[in-house]
């Protein structure tokens, strides 16, 4: 019996043995060439049936792959500001008689995916879309997902009045609620879908995702929710400047940053979005490119100015401006970001000529707010909303509890309301009189700062609190904003720009905001990848970009 | 022994139906808007309320619940408020991915179980039986996530032998039994046995020893039967306690291991109520709990079926 036991023991031992040795045969896979697989940090494929969801993200890595805007982001250039180039309109002007006017010359020539042709029709096709219930394509998701980027526009759902009229075949006229200047900048957020295609897969947006088209430089040809999206060039597309190099992109959410590494390092993926800045090292350690580029986002602490809080003194904001040591957090990011001098970086037209530096002095600080009253033994009390991750809020908690540690040495004690980023959301949303803010004084949420409204309007005119919009802190300043009117009044784009740099001046003046560092967008990519160029914009291109 | 079926079967409506209240007011009582994740935060409140209508959201939850009941009860779980898709469609794309993954994981938990349980059980008290408890301890007390972080890192980062993320090259939609898809299974169903595997080598080596220490055994040695038709008689004996705890093992791992497939990528139910839950996607949630609670019901009506096939005894109780 024990002989029998001894040898059944030996087998397994031997078996155990079989099993690793035909593990250890199996060889790693063949790589396709000319495909381009990237690890993204969303969850989901984002949605291909126009406007995109997961943010920017999904603008990147699906919105502007497969569709155009009638004005394009300038993606080519990583050397200066990304500007806004003719998309699918060629030109466009507003009235000099009637500055609520637009009109935009179309682009001739132009085929959608499904060989359907691109004109005038389809442009207000796709608006109604957006905004008339009663229209057949009239999408209530896809509304909620753009619309709130194109404020200007005149709609009317009660007297059906419509600021999109159609002039002839290539022109198409917009009438905006008062003269806008920022318009252009809201319009190239809305991506034109074919009303052809949408008619073939029987008026279903759902089936149209599965097998949509657009005018982009991508054609989707497979789409597996959750696992990949697979892309081909478009071959027929109209800007020969971005006819793709590659034979095929595939993306592939992985919301893990972690997850995405190990996808990189174990050669499951060719490039991924964000890597955690620890890995970083480890990452060129092992032979990856990093790439990297300023571009329009802000870290900040949005301040509340409701009554009560001690950031209504702007010497307590000053102070805690001064109270930062932003090269200690660069260092946390492993150097990857920009120390901030304002809400956007001295590289931008926007920027001004602000008089208050935002340099490191906590002596000056304390010296601020002794002045406001302020001591080791009365110390300012101010109550935070962070959020422990979050889309473009690089490392949150440390970069918090820096932040606090940095406050304390001067005299004001910073507590936390930690929260998941939806809820954190949620409360920006509700302003900072809501009852789900608790009191708190301040919110920390980072921004884009890529349009003018959503760099400077949103935060500072004073009708923008809840719930018309995201003033979170009702700062309210009329000499502020007289300056964001005299902008939009503005529709020389160098004009334009003086006005946005004098409200930037201001605005970093009166320390309205704490601000801390600009994301630089760090990717990381194998050797492999040759010619991306990482635009200063949320949005990339990955048509110059080959494999070897 | 029919009987006993039938009352078995019956016992499953009413627990269906406590089981849809359950999920439905768990889902609903969550803080939380459920259409701030889906809308942008600077959307307008207008635009959020129209979306509130056009999913139902705006009606009191008893009107919500019999509403959704209704529909349930005809095979319609609704359609994903992030995604716009058919819940249908989506557990029909990843109920047969967690059940790839949630086989292979019994499969080798209860095999290697089976084995180090039984040989524990037969050697208890000597270092074989040291080192099989030793290996289940571990195996119940190693967090999922951080083995499958570790095995990534040296099978994956280091060794570059197999993949870490995913269900092949071409995901879930172009899986076959093939060499190339099966190195994308080892490591999650590596990750997902070790609970499994330690719970029924525990269960197995306790059976057993109790089984070893009755007298019918003494006496089936002293009729001068073989050791292997012996052992016949022992397995027969710790059968129903092992397969009960199996069975409920493959109904954890069926209702997907959320840690698991997030740390793998794999397009499971786990990764679906990950996303569902960071999505705040109500239909896709409940749509998905519910199917996975059903699971269980109907798997533990099984195991006591065939619980009672094996042990008449059972079907007295």
């Amino acid at each position: 019996m024990r002989s029998k036991r001894r040898l059944s023991l030996r087998n397994l031992a031997i078996g155990a043995a079989a099993a690793i040795l035909l593990a250890g045969t199996v060889s790693a896979p063949a790589r396709a060439g000319g495909t381009l697989r990237v690890g993204m940090t969303a969850a989901d494929i984002p949605l291909s049936w126009g406007q995109p969801d997961q943010g920017f993200e999904g603008f990147r890595f699906m919105g502007l792959m497969l569709y155009d805007g009638l004005i394009n982001w300038d993606m080519s250039s990583a050397d200066k500001a990304s500007g806004l180039i003719p998309g699918l309109a060629e030109s466009w002007s507003v009235d000099e008689n009637d500055k609520t006017k637009w009109t935009f010359k179309l682009r001739k020539g132009v085929k959608f995916h499904d060989g359907s042709e691109f004109d005038a029709d389809a442009v207000l096709w796709n608006f109604d879309r957006l905004f008339d219930k009663d229209s057949p394509q009239y999408s209530a998701r896809m509304a909620s997902l753009v619309n709130f980027r194109i404020p200007s526009l005149v709609y009317d759902a009660d007297t059906n009045t419509k600021g999109w009229k159609k002039i002839d075949s290539h022109t198409v006229e917009f009438t905006t609620k008062s003269p806008d200047s920022f318009f252009p900048y809201q319009i190239c957020y809305i991506l034109i879908s074919s009303p052809a295609q949408f008619e073939a897969t029987g008026s279903d947006w759902n089936k149209f995702a599965q097998d949509p088209s657009g005018t982009g430089p991508w054609k989707l040809t497979q789409i597996v929710p959750r696992e990949r999206a697979e892309f081909v060039p478009f071959e027929e597309h109209w800007d020969e400047t971005r006819q793709p190099k590659l034979d095929k992109v595939v993306t592939i959410p992985i919301p893990d940053p972690n997850a995405r590494t190990a996808a990189l390092l174990s050669g499951q993926v060719d490039w991924i979005e964000a890597p955690a800045p620890d890995a970083i090292p480890r990452l060129e350690e092992r032979g990856m490119v990093i790439s990297s580029n300023l571009y329009p986002h802000v870290w900040s602490w949005h301040l509340s100015r409701v009554e009560g809080s001690p950031w209504n003194d702007i010497r307590v904001r000053k102070a805690a401006n001064l109270a930062i040591d932003r090269d200690g957090i660069l260092s946390l990011l492993g150097g990857y970001g920009v120390k901030a001098s304002g809400h956007v970086s001295p590289a931008d037209p926007w920027y001004g000529s602000p008089s208050f530096k935002l340099e490191y002095n906590p002596d000056a600080a304390r010296a601020l707010l002794a002045e406001a009253g302020f001591g080791p033994d009365n110390p300012v009390q101010v109550k935070m909303m962070i959020s422990a991750s979050g889309s473009g809020q690089m490392l949150p908690l440390p970069m918090n509890e820096y932040m606090q540690q940095n406050l304390k040495e001067v005299g004001i004690e910073v507590e936390f309301e930690v929260m998941e980023w939806q809820s954190l959301l949620d409360r920006w949303r509700a302003g900072a009189k809501a009852e789900q803010a608790q009191g708190a004084n301040g919110i920390n949420v980072s921004y884009t700062t890529q349009d003018p409204y959503s760099s400077f309007t949103r935060f500072l005119r004073c009708d923008l609190h809840a719930p018309a919009g995201v003033n979170w802190g009702y700062h309210c300043d009329p000499e502020m904003d007289e300056l964001l009117k005299n902008a939009s009044l503005a529709f020389d784009p160098a004009e334009r720009d003086g006005w946005l740099a004098k409200v930037h001046t201001r605005e970093v003046d009166n320390a309205l905001f704490l601000w801390v560092v600009h994301d630089v967008a760090p990717r990381a990519m194998t050797t492999n990848v040759k010619g991306f160029i990482q635009a200063r914009n949320w949005f990339q291109s990955l048509t110059p970009v080959t494999m070897e | 022994m029919l009987s006993y079926i039938i009352r078995r079967v019956l016992y499953v409506i009413p627990i269906g139906l406590g089981v849809t209240v359950l999920v439905f007011a768990l889902v609903h009582m969550s803080p939380g808007d459920p259409l701030s994740a889906v809308v942008p935060p600077d959307a307008p409140e207008e635009m959020v309320q129209d979306l509130r209508k056009a999913y139902g959201f705006d009606k009191p939850l008893p009107v919500q619940y019999v509403t959704w009941l209704g529909r349930v009860l005809v095979g319609d779980l609704g359609v994903s408020v992030a995604r716009g898709r058919e819940v249908v469609e989506e557990l029909r794309i990843a109920v047969p991915n967690t059940f790839i993954l949630a086989a292979g994981g019994t499969l080798l938990g209860f095999t290697l179980g089976a084995i180090l349980g039984g040989i524990a059980g037969f050697f208890q008290g000597r270092w074989i039986d040291k080192l099989a408890t030793s290996i289940a301890i571990t195996g119940v007390s190693v967090p999922h996530y951080w083995l499958g972080l570790v095995l990534v890192i040296v099978f994956s980062v280091e060794m570059n032998v197999l993949p870490s993320i995913g269900m092949g090259p071409g995901g879930s939609t172009a899986w076959e039994w093939d060499a190339e898809h099966m190195r994308h299974l080892v490591l999650p169903v590596i990750t997902l046995a070790v609970i499994p595997m330690g719970l029924i080598t525990r269960t197995v080596r306790a059976t057993v020893a109790e089984i070893l220490n009755q007298e019918f055994v003494q006496a089936l040695h002293a009729k001068g039967l073989f050791q292997r038709q012996v052992l016949a008689h022992i397995v027969r004996n710790a059968a129903p306690t092992t397969l009960a705890v199996m069975g409920l093992q493959l109904g954890y791992l069926l209702g997907g291991s959320i840690l698991v497939e997030t740390v793998f990528q794999w397009p499971g139910t786990g990764s679906l109520l990950n996303s569902a839950i960071f999505e705040r996607d109500l239909p896709l949630l409940q749509g998905t709990i519910l199917v996975l609670a059903m699971f269980f019901v109907l798997l533990n009506l099984a195991v006591d079926i065939l619980q009672s096939a094996i042990d008449p005894r059972m079907s007295r109780r």
